[in-house]
């Protein structure tokens, strides 16, 4: 890393955790060696930089939540590609698809054996209200079984609405309490 | 091998059962009489210019208001003869079908499909639980007069399958084979 870079680095973070409240206003100044901030602020930072998301892929919506992961959309950019097989693991559940009744008891399980801070997104119009599928089998929306941050509608949504969902589920974690 | 040439071979081999050739577009399908299909079964799978030795698929279609309003409905693959035949069997919703389970160990979880989805009993079925709906559903979701938009709350929690007896036994077997090893 050069000195520009490291500098660049610096700025950002700055950026990223100056103007909390009680931050005063050398938080932003590039020229002081020390960043000031809250504890509240930094938790924030660290917990919507690096959000691990469980693997829930459930029907063809997971296979756009696999083109957002792969080269094209990339969502390492966003920090939120490192997908887990164990929900022990994993901070962030993406709902992929139309969830079955059967699939329920499981599915909650998983969300369960997640450990705490965690969030769900509704991927897809199947798991926000049921989508096309207005019968017994398909739970009419995820919300009934575990509690949902954000709805990303689409049938299927393209890469790009589930990075918008994730962006705003980003926002949610740094205006939440830490 | 069309439907007529294997009624005339089975004849022979299920003395008095009454067998009809069926309408179909792409194999031989032929009616069979309730209480004769397991008979009738064996004799498809042992007959040498039969063979049927595969039961690919056994499902149902309701035809309600006729009576019997059910039609179940075999597939069978011969390997050796390369033959294909569709089987059909009348029963109406009290009518017990007798299970081919004896014939073609296969047949159980097909069964339990047909059972589930439609409420056609199969008679002599060791264990015709629910397979694809939870098991404690009612109603058969693939009759045609069932409600298919109906609203019922989720179940999001379900008790664990084995006991915790069960569990360290399951675990102290797999101990011990593996000490043998």
């Amino acid at each position: 890393m050069t000195q520009a870079d490291a500098h660049l680095a610096a700025a950002s973070l700055r950026r990223d955790l100056a103007g909390a409240e009680g931050a005063g206003g050398h938080g932003l100044d590039p020229e002081l060696p020390f960043i000031t901030t809250t504890v509240e602020k930094i938790v924030q930072w660290a917990r919507r930089s690096a959000i691990w998301p469980a693997q829930f892929g459930l029907a063809c919506c997971a296979i756009e939540m696999m083109a957002t992961v792969a080269s094209r959309y990339d969502l390492a950019r966003f920090g939120a590609e490192v997908f887990r097989g164990s929900p022990r693991q994993s901070d962030l559940m993406i709902v992929a698809g139309r969830l079955s009744r059967k699939m329920a008891p499981a599915m909650r399980r998983v969300y369960d054996q997640m450990p705490e801070p965690k969030w769900v997104i509704s991927m897809g119009a199947c798991a926000s209200v049921g989508g096309v599928f207005d019968n017994y089998a398909i739970v009419q929306g995820v919300d009934q079984v575990v509690p949902v941050d954000v709805y990303v509608p689409g049938c299927p949504p393209r890469p790009e609405s589930l990075i918008y969902g994730i962006v705003q589920l980003q926002q949610k974690i740094a205006r939440s309490r830490a | 091998m069309d439907a007529h040439a294997i009624i005339a071979a089975l004849e022979p081999l299920v003395p008095g059962a009454a067998y009809e050739a069926g309408a179909s577009v792409d194999f031989a399908t032929i009616y069979v009489p309730r209480d004769r299909l397991v008979d009738t079964c064996r004799a498809l799978r042992d007959a040498p210019s039969l063979r049927f030795a595969a039961l690919v698929e056994v499902t149902a279609a309701d035809y309600v208001p006729r009576s019997p309003r059910f039609e179940v409905v075999y597939h069978l693959l011969s390997i050796a003869n390369r033959l294909r035949l569709r089987l059909k069997v009348r029963a109406g919703e009290a009518d017990p079908v007798p299970t081919v389970q004896g014939v073609w160990p296969s047949a159980g979880w097909l069964e339990r499909e047909v059972w589930d989805m439609f409420g056609v009993v199969f008679d002599g079925h060791p264990d015709l639980r629910r397979l694809l709906m939870p098991e404690d559903w009612e109603g058969h979701p693939q009759r045609k007069d069932y409600p298919v938009q109906i609203r019922k709350a989720t179940q999001t929690y379900e008790p664990l399958e084995i006991s915790e007896e069960e569990f360290k036994a399951n675990l102290q077997r797999d101990r011990t084979r593996r000490m043998a090893h």
